[in-house]
């Protein structure tokens, strides 16, 4: 896994052969994705042919993200001049199995590139937030404006010189002027937001489902244009839950950044922590003992439960029942009992470490997780009966907010949603981490891409999820809680005692925080929600160079209209109901 | 004189008792969801948290009574005032027991749906005047609703007019003397039953407010009391709903042993938990299908029933 030699040497001779060698250059990172710099007037016909033309294609367009490279330690590609910015491309090819990754080198102050957004319909947001964060323009994007933060914003937060802390950025006033202006930027006009006042035959009504709404979990603006109750458009506004997770991975130590991954989906708890992690292990080469994988896979198949379970509950009240939500958050608690048990916190427990996990498991924890297991699976078969065989359930989630394999791909969607259109594809099976191929389950998969088999899935989820941590209980490996890395953090006090140079190595990684080596490395994982990972660039010092989140919500949202254009204002409860989201996993 | 006296003494009574108990049944019904739903509901003012009732009560006269400014206000206060009137006026010929009644009309059935259709003005003007997109979906959901379930909640009725041949509530109760009608109109009873809880616009047929669509619905605008006249308005609605269930399809007053006072109170009374655990059981259909199970399937079936029953008197002559 950490061999350069890993990549993808086929595509590269398949990608020579209609370029040119010229064309590339490649890069050894230490996740063994295939990386290649491209040259910016190539991005769009090399990403077309990626998608298209070739054996086997790159389908999906799994992250667009950028970095402000002009801090950086210059290390100067074979003589090229370094870029200021650099926009790369992660692309998924489900056939290969594969990743691939473009880097594009920008120059200058406020530079532009092709926009994508024809190719991907998925680009469209991720061009936009690049845009927001860098001030990279998109040229030939559509509607290339702010999107996590205000229109009224001063500056592009992931850019260098845009200060981290609000203390760096000088009082807070709200002059009335100012006060005005914001006002005015909160006036809502239609067009600007690519909605029509009229048709034909019909006045529209707009409707603002959200900030504040109880349907939305969360501070989330529709903008709705209605016929009456049919929906004819819906623009979601995000951006009322970022909280510039990104931007705080750059100032805060490898270590102390873990808490803040906890936050992104907070409903998949140490889950997150696994997808730092792991890019961060994956960076700085360490091989984590096997009791340490499976306490972790545990937790992470808890958490997998738990987030479900609060699906399952405001799913079916979304909808008007109103009693399961109370079931399935005591059985929440119940897991939350085991959690707090093991790491001394419940929905943000904070528990893993770089190279294994904050202590070990406690006396009696086998006892907690038995009962469990033994007590869940007729809770299941209960809300089987009271929800997902209730014929109004039913008629309120079969054949709404249908997708079709195709159209998720080219979306995006990950997790449940694409294996409800009948795609066995799980990254726990194919690109197994944290030792998943050890374990024996299986993928649920529906085949008709709408409310209700979304929902199957993540019934049927559970129950494998269960079957994971009853395989964990019965077969729990000896041996320590951390691995023996000069880089596992807080290192292991015992060999502290043994020479010098381990005590200041420990002093060192406790006072400052562990160094991890100059790289890039991204992880995958299948979070509760879809496919989240971390992409870290490290220059070699006590902090990450750049975060990258991608996380499964963001793209899941962005097809909100698409899937509801047709359906009724009810309706899109259901959807926006099935979809699963978290509204920080979208805006980080 | 002594007449009049009588009357006006059943009317306060049955003012002060009738409000009481739609108070006391927002204490029962969040009780019982709470039995229901593993939790505790309301257990800290008074004995079984009782006083809870008194709490509400002071809450909602002393909270802000706020009018917006972009309603129509005329209307806007005048609308909360309509369901509790027309459900109040409805009691009116309700016989609880012989002697117990305010007015014996000889027309009481057609009164009574003539008064409860009337209920309906009361959410489409609220929702109309609130000047709210909210409140606008909430009471145009709610018309649709009403139009659709008012036509079968008559034509359930019309099989026990047939059979007890008068559209007076006492002649109907007295009719059941040897079997209740539910026996002899059973479709008749469960279509009434599902146009009455579509009537008091409970869950699953709580469209015109379905919280978690439209926040409050209709109501979303309203505050202090006149959202208290919304809310005994609903809880009025229940007990008429189960009264009427009970007067003609259930014998009414009539029972062995007990008061007929405390048989018609008890009958009730289960209804009356019946609409709490359909609550605390359902979820709620969408708004286009409760319309097209309305008229594709319960109108039909209403006057099948009703050919059927017609057909059976004409036999027996």
């Amino acid at each position: 896994m950490f061999d350069s030699k890993d990549t993808d040497s086929s595509l590269e001779d398949e990608l020579f052969a209609v370029f040119g060698e010229a064309a590339f250059k490649p890069q050894a990172t230490a996740d063994g994705v295939a990386t290649f710099w491209v040259k910016k007037e190539h991005i769009v016909t090399l990403l077309t042919h990626l998608k298209t033309k070739i054996r086997s294609p790159f389908g999906m367009l799994y992250d667009l993200s950028a970095m402000d490279e002009r801090n950086r330690v210059k290390v100067g590609m074979n003589g090229s001049v370094p870029p200021d910015f650099t926009v790369v491309y992660h692309l998924l090819s489900f056939g290969r199995n594969r990743f691939v990754r473009l880097k594009v080198a920008l120059h200058g102050e406020y530079p532009s590139i092709a926009s994508i957004s024809s190719l991907w319909k998925n680009a469209n947001w991720y061009e936009r937030e690049v845009f927001d964060m860098f001030g990279i323009r998109f040229e030939g994007h559509p509607n290339l404006r702010r999107i996590l933060m205000p229109v009224t914003w001063n500056g592009h937060p992931l850019r260098k010189e845009h200060p981290a802390r609000a203390t760096e950025m000088g009082p807070f006033r709200l002059w009335d002027e100012k006060q005005a202006s914001e006002q005015e930027a909160l006036q809502f006009n239609p067009e600007e937001w690519g909605l029509k006042r009229h048709s034909a035959d019909a006045d529209f009504m707009f409707l603002n489902l959200g900030p504040q709404h109880p349907g939305t979990h969360g501070v989330l603006r529709i903008i709705l244009q209605l016929d009456g109750e049919d929906i004819v458009d819906a623009v979601p506004d995000i951006g009322f839950h970022h909280r510039g997770a990104e931007k705080m991975g750059e100032r805060q130590s490898w270590h102390t950044y873990i808490p803040y991954t906890d936050r992104v989906d907070y409903l998949g708890g140490v889950m997150n922590n696994l997808a730092y992690l792991l890019a961060v292990e994956k960076l700085a080469r360490i091989q984590v003992p096997a009791r340490v994988e499976v306490i972790r896979v545990m937790l992470c198949e808890l958490f997998r439960i738990a987030s479900h379970l609060v699906w399952y509950g405001t799913f079916a009240q979304d909808l008007g029942q109103l009693s399961p939500v109370f079931y399935m958050f005591t059985d929440r608690e119940k897991i939350f009992d085991i959690i707090e048990a093991i790491c001394g916190a419940r929905m943000h427990p904070n528990w893993f470490r770089i190279g294994g996990v904050a202590q070990d498991l406690p006396v009696g924890w086998d006892k907690l997780v038995r009962d469990f297991v033994n007590y869940f699976p007729k809770q299941l078969r209960e809300y089987d009966q009271m929800v997902m065989r209730n014929s109004i359930f039913r008629g309120r989630t079969v054949a709404i907010g249908i997708y079709t394999l195709e159209e998720a791909i080219e979306w995006g969607v990950t997790g449940p949603g694409l294996r409800a259109c009948g795609y066995e594809w799980d990254f726990r099976k194919k690109q197994p981490y944290s030792g998943y191929e050890n374990f024996d389950f299986d993928i649920p998969t529906a085949q008709n891409g709408d409310c209700y088999d979304r929902a199957v899935i993540r019934v049927e989820e559970m129950r494998q999820s269960l079957r994971i941590i009853e395989q964990c209980l019965q077969n729990m490996p000896e041996g320590s809680y951390k691995s023996d890395h000069p880089l596992t953090t807080p290192p292991l006090k015992k060999n502290t005692m043994q020479d010098i140079e381990t005590l200041i190595t420990h002093f060192l990684n406790v006072s400052w925080g562990p160094v991890i080596p100059p790289g890039e490395a991204m992880s995958c994982i299948e979070a509760t929600k879809g496919a989240n990972g971390y992409y870290l660039t490290s220059d070699g010092s006590t902090s990450a160079y750049r975060v990258r989140i991608r996380t499964p919500s963001f793209p899941h949202m962005q097809m909100l209209p698409y899937i509801s254009k047709g359906y009724t204002v009810a309706d899109l409860l259901s959807i926006l109901g099935s979809i699963d989201y978290v509204l920080a996993d979208i805006d980080r | 004189m002594n007449e009049v006296f009588r009357y006006l003494l059943m009317i306060v009574v049955m003012l002060f008792t009738l409000t009481t108990i739609a108070a006391w049944l927002i204490w029962l019904e969040r009780r019982m969801l709470a039995l229901w739903q593993d939790r505790y509901g309301p257990n800290r003012a008074g004995p079984f948290g009782l006083l809870i009732v008194a709490a509400d009560t002071i809450k909602l006269f002393f909270k802000e009574d706020w009018i917006p400014p972009f309603a129509e206000k005329t209307i806007f206060v005048i609308a909360p005032a309509i369901v509790a009137a027309a459900v109040l006026l409805s009691f009116v010929v309700v016989p609880f027991a012989p002697g117990i009644l305010v007015a014996d009309l000889n027309i009481g059935l057609l009164f009574f749906l003539a008064m409860s259709s009337l209920g309906v003005y009361s959410i489409v003007l609220g929702g109309w005047a609130s000047n709210n997109k909210y409140s606008l979906l909430g009471a145009l959901r709610g018309a649709s609703q009403m139009i659709s379930y008012e036509v079968f909640m008559g034509l359930s009725l019309m099989g026990v007019v047939m059979l007890s041949g008068s559209f007076r509530l006492t002649d109907i109760v007295m009719a059941q003397k040897d079997h209740w009608f539910v026996v002899t109109q059973p479709v008749g009873f469960i279509l009434f039953l599902i146009a009455g809880i579509a009537e008091t616009h409970r869950l699953p047929f709580d469209i015109p407010e379905a919280e978690s669509e439209l926040v409050a619905g209709f109501h979303s605008e309203y505050s202090g009391m006149k959202f208290g006249m919304f809310f005994i308005g609903e809880y009025l609605g229940i007990t008429l709903v189960s009264a009427m269930v009970v007067t003609i399809f259930f014998g009414g007053w009539l029972g062995p042993f007990l008061p007929p006072l405390v048989w018609f109170a008890l009958k009730t009374f289960v209804f009356i938990v019946l609409f709490i655990l359909l609550r605390a059981s359902l979820p709620r259909p969408r708004y286009d299908q409760l319309m097209e199970y309305g008229w594709k399937i319960i109108l039909p079936v209403a006057l099948l029933n009703l050919l059927i029953t017609g057909a059976f008197a004409l036999l027996k002559g």
